[in-house]
């Protein structure tokens, strides 16, 4: 996708390779690089993802990066559903009108 | 100016001192104690000031609810007299929706009253949208430096969430990949743009949160004409335990129990690539818990003023799986939809309420919001993803990074005690290390003594078990 000026985008940089890491880091850690992504309005023209650019974030602050997404999005949801909390539910209701006076007396 | 880590890690001092506007020099003593009330006064307001700064920012005075329904419950699996009535603090209310705006919101305040231009924050949690929620009233700029994914470029959904928050309320979000170097990263822009380190464990940060015990303490005595017996708080960095604790000392309930919870991630390793998004807490879980009760000063400013082991009457562990049970008895019992994080607290007052007799009262002091990510379905969604079992069993086959049980029923909820003997030995231990020193003078003794709640004679004895002379 192409990117304009103006533009909502968001870029990545590696901060630290495998060998500039701090030490005492898990093996696993240790591997791979520390990475950074930061959100912006694109300086440049325009630019294709992959491409390096420059941002202006909310703080005004310039940034150079390689542009990964344009108009990122928040996609976390509320999931699936867990049938394993639904049955909680259902059972906690049904013991609360054994113990609460009242509780379920309108069914 | 050389941006290696060395090197700026080398500066580190240097930056802290600038961006946070504390001397932590001149309040050192002896070979390793320093004035801590000393530290709590760079805090030039009292608690009715507190109370007014926060106030004008929408944070504090949050309602405090009677549990009765969970209560009841509560009794159906207690002794016959057992099955302490349960309070809640509804948190969920401050501006940006938990406690944590109680931190930032003296941290906002100062940063602005003393000039700086913007606020930076380290944090993954909650503490990210309350601090660039503080600064958008407050029309300073904000930038929170979060660690959110994984090398494969997966987040946990909470996390994701923050992020989302954060820019929500104008803040720039930087987002890193697994590692303590974060702290590192942080210090570069502190470096480049000078502004204010609202770091969790500065005193402003602390003494933002003692209006929150104030408040749980005076409420439950005009209420119920006593103070509580007990306030369960869910530890992590230790701020909240501090905090809360010091709020209830100065609301005068000096018999009050303090009890820390936390949820139990043993055997999960917090820097590790790979055990990152096994994990379903992001916060409240031992993985800070216990380093941070052990060495406080660990954290990003050279003295931190969260020191829970002051304060601490009990501390003990809960299950993923129970705190997620938890959150389903709130909302299904009590009408409260709330964040699971915050109900770590809840889910351990609701095995130690069994044990209590009827009469008596526990508060459980926070409760944060929920939504899309922060939410129970979605966290165990993401835990299923990760390869971890979701099923409903016995809390006891919990397995931290393998398996989330939830309870068949309320009966099984339970807790593990922490010893805090442990804890205290292991701060001791860390004391000496860190300062590396053979021999220490009396004051140090007696600090150390005051900065765990222990005797003299103690710390005496296990100063000598590691070799260290008292002179």
């Amino acid at each position: 996708m192409e990117a304009k000026k103006g533009m909502w985008v968001e870029i990545e940089n590696t901060v630290l390779t495998p060998e500039e890491r701090a030490p005492h880091l898990p093996e696993d850690t240790k591997r791979v690089p520390l990475k950074m992504w930061v959100r912006g309005f694109l300086i440049d023209e325009q630019a294709r993802i992959g491409d390096e650019v420059m941002i202006k974030t909310l703080t005004d602050r310039l940034v150079k990066g390689t542009l990964v997404e344009v108009n990122p999005r928040h996609i976390h949801d509320f999931g699936n559903c867990v049938e394993e909390l639904l049955i909680s539910g259902y059972n906690v209701k049904k013991e609360l009108s054994e113990v609460v006076k009242g509780a379920g007396d309108n069914e | 100016m050389n941006k290696s880590y060395q090197a700026v890690m080398g500066r580190k001092n240097e930056i802290m001192k600038k961006s946070v506007g504390i001397d932590y020099k001149v309040l050192e003593y002896g070979r390793i104690s320093f004035d801590y009330e000393g530290l709590m006064k760079n805090v030039p307001y009292d608690l009715e000031d507190i109370a007014k700064i926060q106030s004008e920012t929408k944070v504090g005075k949050t309602p405090l609810f009677e549990l009765k329904n969970l209560t009841a419950l509560v009794r159906k699996y207690a002794p016959k007299g057992k099955g302490a009535r349960i309070f809640i603090k509804d948190e969920a209310a401050n501006c940006s929706g938990s406690f944590k705006d109680r931190r930032a919101s003296l941290s906002v305040y100062h940063a602005k009253k003393i000039g700086f231009k913007g606020v930076i924050a380290a944090t993954s949690g909650n503490y990210g949208a309350t601090v660039a929620a503080q600064a958008a009233q407050r029309g300073i700029k904000c930038i929170v430096v979060q660690e959110v994914y994984d090398s494969r470029k997966v987040g946990q959904p909470e996390i994701l969430e923050k992020a989302r928050k954060c820019e929500a309320y104008g803040a720039e979000v930087v987002q890193l990949t697994v590692g303590p170097e974060l702290f590192y990263v942080f210090l570069t822009l502190l470096e480049e743009t000078g502004y204010f380190n609202a770091s969790l464990y500065t005193p402003y940060s602390i003494a933002g949160i003692e209006t929150l015990g104030y408040e749980v303490a005076a409420e439950i005595k005009e209420r119920e004409g006593k103070f509580p017996d007990a306030v369960v708080i869910t530890h992590a960095g230790g701020g909240n335990v501090t905090g809360t604790a010091r709020g209830v000392l100065k609301a005068g309930a000096k018999d009050t129990k303090i009890i820390g919870a936390s949820v139990d991630l043993t055997g999960l390793h917090m820097a590790s690539d790979n055990d990152f998004n096994k994990k379903s807490f992001t916060t409240g879980h031992t993985g800070f818990g216990v380093p941070f009760a052990v060495w406080p000063d660990r954290s990003d400013v050279p003295r931190n003023a969260a020191r829970p082991l002051r304060y601490l009457d009990r501390y003990v562990t809960v299950t993923q799986g129970e705190v997620f049970y938890t959150t389903e008895l709130l909302a299904q019992l009590e009408g409260l939809e709330r964040g699971p994080a915050g109900n770590t607290s809840l889910a351990a007052a609701i095995a130690l309420a069994k044990e209590m007799d009827e009469d008596q009262i526990i508060v459980v002091q926070e409760t944060e919001y929920t939504g899309a990510g922060k939410h129970p379905l979605a966290q165990l969604s993401f835990a299923r993803e990760n390869g971890i079992e979701v099923k409903i069993g016995n809390p006891e086959e919990n397995i931290p990074g393998k398996t989330i049980v939830i309870p068949e029923n309320l009966g099984q909820m339970g807790y593990k005690e922490i010893d805090l003997d442990d804890l205290r030995k292991s701060y001791i231990k860390n004391a000496v290390n860190t300062y590396n020193v053979k021999e220490v003078e009396d004051v140090d003794v007696e600090f150390l003594a005051e900065d765990i709640k222990w005797t003299k004679e103690n710390v005496a004895k296990t100063l000598k078990e590691f070799g260290v002379k008292v002179m």
